[in-house]
């Protein structure tokens, strides 16, 4: 299987007082194309740096990760800013949609980052809404809408470039039980789709039942790495 | 094209906020542009009425002469060189003699400065036609509004006019107010006597004798002994300076219009880019660089402008034309003011002035918005998207 994210022996640290704070330490791992993958821990553990590592929005110590072909550590600020607009998706714990903007235009932004055509735009928001059943929603602002809603149009956000990897942080932590698992679902649907690969930072049951590969952390640390079948599908 | 359009769609739907801010931008815009207009508008006033009433397309001073010292008057009237006469002929150049005087209406004595100038002349518009008069009876003279108020005569009154001849004799003699005419030159008006060129140098023993010659635009400049040219910018030197002080002035107020704009728009990005950081945050895990963030909120804050020349046309474009047709009417009198100015004012609105004022508020408005900008590209991205900047 083809290799998009290879971590290698990475370790970060952050200033804490006169002192460091290491929140991950000799991480070893590979995602391949189309996983629907977790790092699952308990708060503190250090999930979302790791997805933020993977996502070029932070630097390792030391170690290496390289993202489709690209090592995060040699990255410019202009390279990584290019990664993360043609490969990589973001879905968030508070969706961090655009308050002014409406569905359509949130959807719409990195597409206008892509400088695709106004037409090509149209079409791709309006497929993507339609897969996240939002519809008849494209002229409301985030918030006129629920949470499952808003999640579902950060779905809509990070799935309308056609991102080879989404990165995904805590997606459901705000969510009723039946939201999550519509979100889910969703996501799973994208992914066995478009080939899409999903990688999350969770510790909800919920999520983790849909996984078909777990990597647990503690302290920073990979305890296990399993693949498994998911129990909710 | 794209900042544009998100930088545009967060102002709009920043709301009321954003409209309360344009509104008071679009006062400042409005009345730079105003107040500039009113002070073009004078300046122009004073120019044009100046050169129709006094100083026409310039002027050759005797070599002494001096308009600030009456008692230079005397040594700086001088024959008038015989070059000039084919154009004097001509009604090309107008020359005029000044002599003081003192007249006496109703008894009560008043220093004036007896000016001569041809009855037939057409270069100024002081209404001279009627200084011809007979060789007996008052002689004719005309005097300004402001003038006529000082001295408390009306047309045909009669009074006393006492002068010194070339000798240093007093002479005296009747005169009479032929004319009374209203100008915004306060120099033709204030203090001045007109009388017909040929009898004041008759009375004054002074024959082919002036201390200035007007020109008209037909006339070349020239350089001729004993007389200097004064150009049109030389003679309003004073005039156009005090215009200037008054743009300078003025500007104080609508500087206070501009701070306050650029205050609220300074105060709007430096708490937008703390309120927005997850905003920051999200747009940076999209694939914007820290630059494109910074240009996106730079943008937004100019957008203030752009939405203030809108706001600014709807409201300023009936105003100008009002000022510009109608006019605003001064509650002062031109010679008290001292300077041409006329009852009414018309304010005059160039498109360079409009441009200038746009591209200066723009410019303003883009520092300022800036500056609380340049925040972010210092900001972490992976604690913005948190909220977690400090």
């Amino acid at each position: 299987m083809q290799s998009i994210v290879e971590v290698q022996q990475l370790t970060k640290k952050f200033p804490v007082g006169t002192g460091f704070f290491t929140a991950l330490k000799e991480i070893d791992l590979s995602f391949t194309r189309g996983e629907f993958a977790g790092l699952v821990g308990p708060s503190g553990s250090g999930k979302t740096t790791l997805l933020n590592i993977i996502g070029s929005l932070d630097i390792p110590s030391s170690g290496e990760v390289v993202v489709m072909g690209n090592s995060v550590s040699r990255l410019t600020a202009r390279q990584a800013a290019l990664l993360r607009k043609q490969q990589l998706g973001f879905i968030f714990q508070n969706y961090n949609l655009l308050p002014v903007y409406t569905v359509y235009e949130n959807v719409e932004f990195p597409l206008l980052l892509l400088n695709l055509s106004a037409s090509e735009r149209k079409s791709r928001v309006l497929e993507t809404l339609e897969w996240v059943g939002l519809t008849d929603k494209i002229n409301s602002r985030p918030a006129e809408l629920s949470g499952g809603e808003c999640q579902r149009v950060a779905i809509a956000r990070a799935m309308v470039k056609r991102p080879v990897l989404v990165l995904a942080d805590e997606p459901t932590a705000n969510l009723d039980s039946v939201n999550s698992h519509n979100i889910l679902k969703t996501m799973l649907r994208l992914n066995e789709e478009l080939k899409t690969s999903f990688i999350f930072a969770t510790h909800d049951e919920k999520v983790i039942a849909y996984l078909r590969r777990i990597i647990r952390l503690e302290d920073g640390r990979v305890v296990a790495d399993e693949q498994v079948t998911p129990t909710n599908t | 094209m794209f900042l544009l359009k998100t930088a545009l769609q967060s102002l709009i739907g920043n709301g009321l906020k954003t409209w309360l801010t344009v509104f008071v931008l679009s006062l400042s815009f409005v009345m730079i542009i105003l107040m500039q207009g009113i002070l073009q508008g004078w300046s122009k006033q004073a120019i044009d009425d100046a050169q129709r009433w006094e100083i026409g397309d310039g002027q050759y001073w005797s070599a002494h002469y001096d308009p600030w010292d009456p008692f230079t008057l005397d040594s700086s009237t001088v024959a008038i060189p015989e070059s000039f006469l084919p154009m004097i002929h001509q009604k090309m150049l107008e020359p005029i003699l000044i002599t003081q005087a003192t007249v006496y209406p109703d008894g009560r004595m008043q220093g004036v400065l007896l000016k001569g100038i041809r009855a037939n002349q057409q270069l100024l518009e002081i209404p001279t036609a009627g200084l011809v008069g007979d060789s007996v009876g008052p002689v004719p003279v005309c005097v300004g509004a402001y003038m006529a108020r000082q001295l408390k005569v009306r047309l045909d009154d009669e009074m006393i006019l006492r002068w010194r001849d070339k000798n240093g004799t007093f002479e005296a003699v009747d005169i009479r107010i032929a004319g009374i005419f209203k100008t915004s030159v306060p120099s033709v008006d204030n203090g001045v006597l007109w009388i017909d060129l040929n009898r004041l140098q008759q009375m004054t023993m002074r024959p082919g004798e002036a201390n200035l010659l007007i020109k008209s635009p037909e006339v070349g400049v020239s350089q001729v002994e004993g007389w200097e040219y004064k150009s049109i910018e030389k003679l309003m030197e004073s005039t156009l300076l005090l215009v200037k002080t008054k743009s300078v002035g003025t500007s104080v107020f609508y500087i206070i219009f501009l701070l306050l704009a650029m205050l609220a728009i300074f105060d709007t990005q430096t708490l937008a880019i703390f309120r927005r950081q997850r905003e920051i945050g999200t747009m940076v895990a999209m694939g914007m660089t820290a630059g494109q963030v910074v240009r996106h909120f730079t943008i937004e804050g100019t957008m203030y402008a752009f939405l203030a020349i809108v706001v600014g046309a709807v409201w300023g474009t009936p105003l100008f034309w009002y000022m510009s047709k109608v006019g605003i009417s001064f509650p002062v009198e031109a010679a008290d003011f001292g300077v041409p100015m006329a009852d009414v004012m018309y304010a005059v609105i160039t498109p360079g002035l409009v441009i200038g004022t746009i591209i200066f508020i723009f410019l303003v408005t883009a520092l300022v918005s800036y500056l609380p900008a340049r925040k972010i590209a210092r900001m972490n991205p992976t604690e913005a998207i948190r909220g977690k900047v400090k």
